[in-house]
């Protein structure tokens, strides 16, 4: 079996969904003979042309506009946002008619379409290279969102989301874009919406985070165990919503604990609503604090944004604040 | 006749954008050089259109405020721009309108029954309650509107370009106000049509009053029309009040995209007689004087007086048409307000092809939440 970084991963799931379904059109800023600007889209339209690899002009809310349209035709568009932050300008066209055709139509029309976007920092991308607005879309009735921390989920997920009869809002963390390689099958497989990924193992206290906080959390947990011979159980959403409950409330069975990781601004972000739900359906689970390791309430900064992002010291704080409590 | 590509000839044709193409006058008399040549059933079936609009808008104003309709957008003034424009539609063609199409959705095959039901939200209406003022059926071609003004515009650009991947042959019209034109998406649609040339026509009802805000304090830009021309739209200005017009260069648009030349866009000059919604009262910023000045140019008595002046109809014939078409649509409201409810569940459904967990959650809730209310005997306030 191949080893593959996320990139190439995106690319097959791309390529296969193409071959596969010819309603699948591929649209964006610069996704044609340039392949996307981090190279997701590479190729593609040597093998399928112009009219199903369309380079768009540069207009996010276009992109979206137009792709609603194509999807409410029978098209499977796959519209690529060259970088979350410029999503806003699409908002209005997400919010109002992505999210709510099919809710409007009485279930007469939907839009079966996936806008997929490099997010996150970590790269030294500045505040408009770096935002993780996922709580913008998990607020929004009507969209289901995703981000995969693997080659092999990103694959897998990406396909399912265009397999889905429901919009997509596909974030792809771009720090691990080609800095994590695994072997991914060449033939077709999908993995599930909504079913989350264990990571790893552990007995003492569960972290549950998603995209590349997932390898912030794993260097944590080693810190965690080496220090201080703690266990520590990492659940990967994959799907964020709508997200995994039964693999939190199970692995907090277990644990009795809860630590809670993302990058985005930690007020209403995520971990929130992952807190409230633990706490609404499971408090008598809990042996203390639910503590969420978050972004900080600040746009995303162009300096020390290693320390504006949870990073291996802040998580190990708070698997020791609920150990300790 | 051919008048876009005469228009075309020119390229970049500012005469036409700035122009008013139109085939009647006030009086309803005809320039015949530009008349069509429409058979004598036509001209009457236009005509009952026009009625059927006139009678059944002036029903939802009175559901609307019998407290049965939630908002109602009154079409009034305007019913020779949605008529004309969707009568140059094939069958196997797609319309998006906007909120203030009655007359489109009548000419699409939609019944005054299911429009009422629509408005009324009542068990039947085919869209559960989602929203107000907003009418569409997959099975009639229909894509309902959007609130938020325009949103459609580069929805129905898309789905031309995807009738054009697929090599389908399908024309797309699309209606919006003066207001969408000052919008985001107007430019994301209009640009994309320049590019892709989808066999899209975008007609836009200026009705000379986006709410409150008069054209000339929307635009610097001397006509709409012209914004088209920059995008590389073919674009035209017609009597929007002239029905004659309307459809000749609505037909002509619509075989122009058919035959793959792309998009046209026009703009229909009409007037909103009424306010812009229930909840307007135009009086704060218009005078009365303006609106009777236009209602001497109310496109129903100019078409009935061509209609005359071609001996298509006669004062008997008239009385006839209102008469039946007064009695009939009166029969359908009361057969619409006798119909119950939507059942109170629906407000969870559609949101997913699949009830999601936390939705069913909140179902659940939501079940319970009406057995405290029974069983306390508390109401809705």
């Amino acid at each position: 079996m191949p080893t593959m970084n996320m990139v190439q991963a995106l690319n097959q799931a791309l390529r296969e969904e193409m071959r596969r379904d010819p309603r699948v059109i591929v649209l964006g800023e610069d996704v044609g003979y340039r392949g996307g600007v981090f190279l997701v889209t590479e190729k593609l339209i040597d093998e399928f042309g112009e009219l199903r690899v369309i380079d768009t002009p540069l207009t996010e809310g276009g992109i979206v506009g137009i792709a609603v349209g194509m999807a409410m035709y029978g098209l499977r568009p796959v519209a690529e946002i060259q970088f979350i932050d410029f999503v806003y300008e699409a908002f209005d066209q997400i919010v109002s008619n992505v999210a709510k055709i099919r809710y409007r139509s009485g279930g007469q029309f939907s839009v079966p379409l996936v806008i997929r976007s490099p997010c996150c920092g970590g790269v030294r991308g500045g505040m408009h290279h770096s935002q993780s607005p996922e709580s913008y879309f998990i607020h929004t009735a009507g969209l289901i969102t995703i981000m995969p921390s693997t080659p092999y989920d990103a694959k897998g997920l990406l396909k399912a989301s265009i397999r889905v009869d429901d919009p997509v809002i596909f974030l792809e963390p771009k720090s691990i874009y080609r800095t994590i390689r695994e072997e991914v099958p060449e033939e077709d497989y999908i993995v599930p919406i909504g079913k989350a990924r264990l990571v790893k193992e552990g007995s003492d206290v569960t972290i549950v985070t998603y995209g590349a906080m997932v390898y912030k959390s794993i260097e944590a947990s080693k810190l965690a165990a080496e220090k201080h011979g703690w266990d520590v159980e990492i659940i990967d959403l994959r799907t964020l919503m709508p997200f995994d409950r039964e693999a939190v409330l199970k692995s907090i069975e277990k644990t009795g604990r809860l630590v809670i990781v993302h990058e985005a601004p930690k007020t209403l972000g995520l971990g929130a609503e992952i807190s409230a739900y633990v706490a609404e359906n499971a408090i008598e689970l809990l042996r203390g604090p639910v503590v969420r390791v978050a972004g900080y309430d600040t746009p995303f900064p162009l300096v020390h944004e290693k320390l504006y992002m949870p990073n291996v010291a802040r998580i190990y704080m708070a698997i020791k604040k609920v150990m300790e409590y | 006749m051919n008048l876009i590509s005469q228009a075309l000839a020119k390229d970049l044709n500012l005469d036409k954008a700035l122009g008013i193409f139109r085939v009647l006058d006030d009086q309803g008399v005809p320039d015949e050089s530009l008349e069509p040549k429409l058979s004598k059933d036509f001209l009457l079936k236009i005509y009952e259109y026009m009625v059927r609009t006139r009678i059944l808008d002036e029903w939802l104003l009175k559901l609307q405020r019998m407290g049965k309709v939630a908002i109602h957008a009154p079409n009034k003034g305007q019913e020779a721009t949605m008529i004309g424009a969707a009568l140059a539609l094939r069958e196997q063609d797609w319309m998006f309108p906007s909120y203030r199409e009655l007359g489109a959705l009548l000419v699409r095959g939609m019944s005054e029954e299911e429009i009422i039901d629509r408005a009324m939200a009542n068990a039947d209406d085919p869209l559960k309650g989602s929203d107000f003022a907003i009418y569409g059926s997959r099975d009639k071609k229909i894509v309902p509107a959007p609130v938020p003004v325009g949103n459609q515009i580069p929805h129905a650009v898309g789905f031309a370009l995807a009738a054009k991947i697929m090599g389908d042959n399908i024309v797309v019209l699309t209606f919006f106000g003066d207001g969408a034109t000052s919008r985001g998406d107007f430019h994301f649609g209009l640009n994309f049509a320049g590019l892709f040339k989808p066999p899209v026509v975008f007609v836009i009802q200026n009705n000379q009053w986006a709410i409150s805000l008069p054209v000339r304090k929307q635009t610097a830009a001397p006509t709409l029309a012209v914004k088209g021309v920059a995008y590389g739209v073919p674009s035209i200005r017609v009597d929007g009040n002239d029905v004659l017009a309307v459809y000749s260069i609505a037909k002509e648009a619509v075989d122009k995209a058919s035959s793959g030349e792309g998009p046209t866009l026009i703009e229909s000059l009409t007037y909103r007689l009424g306010p812009h919604t229930t909840a307007d009262d135009p009086r704060r910023y218009r005078s009365d004087e303006e609106v009777k000045r236009y209602e001497a140019k109310d496109p129903i008595p100019r078409f009935r007086r061509y209609l005359m002046y071609r001996g298509v109809l006669n004062e008997d014939l008239d009385r006839e048409i209102w008469g039946r078409w007064r009695d009939y649509i009166e029969t359908v409201v009361r057969r619409c307000l006798s119909k119950p409810e939507l059942p109170e569940e629906v407000i969870f459904e559609d949101v997913y092809s699949e009830m999601p967990w936390n939705l069913r959650e909140q179902l659940e809730e939501f079940r319970e939440s009406l057995r405290v209310m029974k069983s306390l005997g508390l109401r809705v306030e």
